[in-house]
């Protein structure tokens, strides 16, 4: 018997009320098909979605950890890139 | 026998096909081959006790004797019970398993199907329910024939054993009786001569696509419908019956 494991695959959900598909996990399953339906089983039992999309995890590239040293942190230190410095006229409400 | 045991009795067979299968797939909770398998087949199971309550309870309003449907689970004899045998075969491995349900799934479909046009608003009502679960058990049986029949060696000889060893017992889903003749002429009930051709028709489609042979139609397995078990009930019927039986009423 082969003791091979079955790929893995991550699972997006969409929402009724949502637009985009959220990451809800991953799981295992012999292809495509199986893992729609696996997911089907285990991430929308109690009504979490209305669409399903699975993505194979090894077409998942990630950035590293190690990197994040110089991707994110300089952001940090530029606040002026949000747009909070702007004067809000006077009778402008909400925002 | 007058129209409402009959019509008590018919629908007392479409329950317990979804009751015993039901407790049957649930022996898997918790032993599932891989997690994922598991929750799937647990949800079945759940879709399938769901089915049967609504049925029981419906047949225990036609009965009129007071008995509701946690009495008519699990506080009657072996002999009363009429599910097919083919349900309650054992689980024995995983392609038993997925055979048996492939072979029903075909079949409760179809059945439900026909079952949305019945006279008995209260019956059609309870199929339109079913019809969306059983759509997706269908569905998901069926594509486990053809990843198993098309897979490996293994998987292949194993999956063809288990059908070749369980097709005796689906010679009974179109068995008619007096009771089926009785609820088809008042329009109550299915045309199981229709059924079995369709059946045969798309359980030979998927067959094929997995590579698997049909085995032939021989001798069939008869007798459930009527309340004659195979030796495997009692067990099924003990453990079901066990909590009911040491403590009457109870309730949680």
């Amino acid at each position: 018997m082969s003791n091979a494991e079955w790929p893995l695959w991550e699972v997006f959900i969409r929402s009724k009320q949502g637009l985009d598909h959220k990451h809800a996990g991953s799981l295992r399953a012999a292809d495509a098909e199986m893992a729609i339906e696996n997911a089907r089983d285990v991430y929308t039992r109690r009504s979490e979605g209305v669409s399903i999309w699975v993505v194979e995890s090894k077409n998942v590239y990630a950035s590293s950890p190690e990197d994040n040293a110089s991707f994110f942190e300089p952001s940090d230190s530029k606040i002026f890139r949000h747009p909070t410095f702007y004067e809000v006229p006077d009778g402008i409400e909400h925002m | 026998m007058t129209h409402n045991e009959a019509l008590f009795k018919y629908i007392i067979r479409i329950g317990d096909n979804s009751l015993i299968l039901g407790q049957r797939l649930s022996e898997w909770c918790g032993h599932g081959p891989v997690l994922e398998e598991d929750i799937a087949l647990t949800n079945t199971a759940l879709d399938l006790i769901g089915q049967a309550t609504s049925l029981l309870k419906y047949a225990g309003e036609i009965e009129g004797k007071g008995r509701n449907e946690d009495q008519l689970a699990f506080l009657r004899y072996e002999h009363e019970y009429l599910n097919c045998q083919l349900v309650e075969l054992p689980n024995t491995d995983y392609a038993y398993t997925l055979a048996r349900q492939f072979l029903f799934d075909h079949f409760n479909y179809l059945m439900y199907q026909e079952l949305l046009d019945s006279e008995d608003k209260q019956l059609a009502a309870i199929a339109e329910k079913s019809l969306k679960e059983v759509t997706y058990h269908r569905r998901r049986s069926s594509e486990w024939m053809i990843r198993l029949g098309d897979g490996t060696q293994e998987s292949h000889e194993r999956i063809q054993a288990a059908m070749d060893d369980i097709w005796e017992y689906s010679g009974e889903l179109f068995t008619g009786d007096d009771i089926d003749q009785m609820m088809l002429d008042s329009g109550i009930g299915v045309n199981l001569t229709k059924i079995k051709a369709e059946w045969h028709k798309s359980v030979a489609e998927v067959l094929e696509t997995a590579t698997l042979e049909k085995p032939k139609d021989d001798f069939m397995q008869l007798g459930g419908k009527q309340g004659k078990h195979t030796e495997y009930m009692g067990y099924i019927l003990a453990e079901m019956q066990y909590m009911q039986r040491a403590y009457p009423n109870c309730e949680w």
